[in-house]
């Protein structure tokens, strides 16, 4: 499936799942679609709802109450759909890892394919983090 | 029935041509659409990527609601474009048409919307069914402006409704966007024409921001990348059937072919300035500027036109 791979890099639609993030990275987001980064350069958008999704961004440390509804919207993407954790809450859990309703085993919740950690992560970061997914594809 | 038809129908005016300009246009507005926010905008073959990477992604099929006419919508729509798209391209490129043409082509257009009408409220989900909700609505604010309009040319051509009778009396006689009628015709066919294609300021049934696309918001896959197609073919037929009716047709020899490019990237470029300029308004200010401003108008210039103006 090489040569639809490589439709799919250069076409990445993007779904934003916010799971209890303290707000900070969301805001960090809306940068990328600023005439500064233009994300749409690289064929790259967000859109509003997950049927229409490529990738999962998913910012935010999941707790207990928003986990059932995280898995259920990873549930009704429709695949191949990648899930990319935005900053360090979902790659470690950051200053939240000891809270009481943290949930420890994200990776059952939501298979996460890539980590760009920070808090909150640049916005070049960012673009460094999908292009190494476009470069995964087109290999 | 003739081989020749089949050309048209699926090759040069019809399928292929009118998909393949659909997104190259479609390339066109996004990119004049970023070079208006100050942005780089996405390469060339970018709406050709979106296509064949939707062709490949999974189908969803929700649980509720009508899984028929969910998966039908998209591609009787589909059908119902490229149908139209061949009539108006023939009667545009090879000065072709049959009886009753103008009527058939203003019905097939409205099919549509009846179909993302359709379409939305198959899937039994909220947001869809509030964006086949305001689709109505706003079919219902348009559509009579919009027959209005395609009157007057009628009018204008001895009341011809064949579309290569109504090419041939502009040949003759001059494009009727030269009279006092047929320009506030085309003025209002345009702001019409950016009702029915749902662009902003009248993206009302599939408001990013609340409804989350509205009726497309449960399609994917091959279903969506046909809605997407569908839209893109808009770019193609709305403005050659404006085209058609009040800029005179394409002369195809010489010259006339920059004239047929300058005419339609007018049109093109006109829809593109007023989507970019213009905020979304609420579905009432939509039904109070049709209902009150633009079919008035539209009966003016139906007015002027009888008198001869």
């Amino acid at each position: 499936m090489g040569w639809y791979n490589k439709r799919l890099a250069k076409s990445i639609w993007v779904f934003h799942v916010s799971a209890s993030p303290c707000n900070n990275c969301d805001i960090e987001i809306l940068d990328l679609l600023t005439p500064k980064y233009d994300i749409e350069r690289f064929g790259i958008k967000l859109v509003g709802s997950v049927r229409h999704a490529d990738v999962i961004l998913l910012s935010g440390v999941i707790n207990d109450k928003v986990a059932p509804k995280v898995r259920k919207i990873y549930e009704q993407a429709p695949k191949p759909c990648f899930v990319v954790g935005f900053g360090t809450c979902p790659a470690s859990g950051c200053c939240f890892k000891d809270s009481h309703n943290v949930e420890h085993k994200r990776e059952e919740v939501i298979p996460i394919d890539l980590y760009i950690p920070g808090c909150p992560p640049q916005p070049e970061a960012m673009i460094a983090g999908v292009a190494k997914l476009m470069g995964v594809l087109n290999a | 029935m003739n081989v020749e038809y089949f050309f048209y129908l699926l090759i040069f005016p019809g399928l292929l041509f009118t998909s393949v300009l659909g997104l190259v246009v479609g390339w066109v507005d996004r990119k004049v659409s970023a070079r208006f926010q100050f942005r780089v905008g996405p390469p060339f073959l970018q709406n050709f990527n979106d296509f064949f990477k939707l062709l490949g992604k999974e189908t969803m099929i929700v649980k509720d609601g009508l899984h028929s006419l969910f998966i039908l919508a998209p591609f009787v729509s589909f059908g119902m474009l490229v149908l139209v798209s061949a009539m108006i391209g023939m009667a545009l490129f090879y000065g072709l048409g049959f009886g009753g043409d103008l009527i058939v082509v203003m019905y097939l257009l409205m099919i549509y919307s009846v179909m993302v009408v359709l379409g939305g409220a198959a899937t039994g989900n909220v947001y869809s069914s509030l964006g086949a909700g305001r689709e109505i609505k706003l079919l219902l604010a348009d559509e009579l402006a919009f027959i209005l309009v395609c009157l007057v040319p009628i009018i204008k051509a001895g009341y011809e409704l064949q579309l290569d009778k109504i090419l041939a009396f502009q040949a003759a006689e001059g494009a009727f966007i030269g009279s006092v009628s047929g320009f506030l015709a085309f003025i209002i066919g345009l702001l019409c024409i950016q009702a029915k294609m749902t662009l902003p300021p009248f993206h009302i049934p599939e408001a990013e921001t609340e409804l989350v696309e509205g009726p497309l918001m449960e399609y994917s896959g091959p279903p969506l990348a046909f809605w997407k197609l569908n839209h893109l073919m808009m770019y193609v037929t709305f403005p050659f059937l404006l085209i058609l009716l009040f800029l005179g047709g394409f002369n195809l020899s010489g010259w006339g072919i920059l004239w047929a490019v300058l005419k339609y990237l007018l049109i093109v470029v006109l829809m593109i300035i007023i989507k970019n300029t213009n905020p979304r308004i609420r579905i009432d200010t939509a039904l109070n500027f049709f209902w009150k401003y633009a079919t008035p108008i539209s009966l003016v210039a139906l007015i002027l036109a009888v008198l001869g103006v």
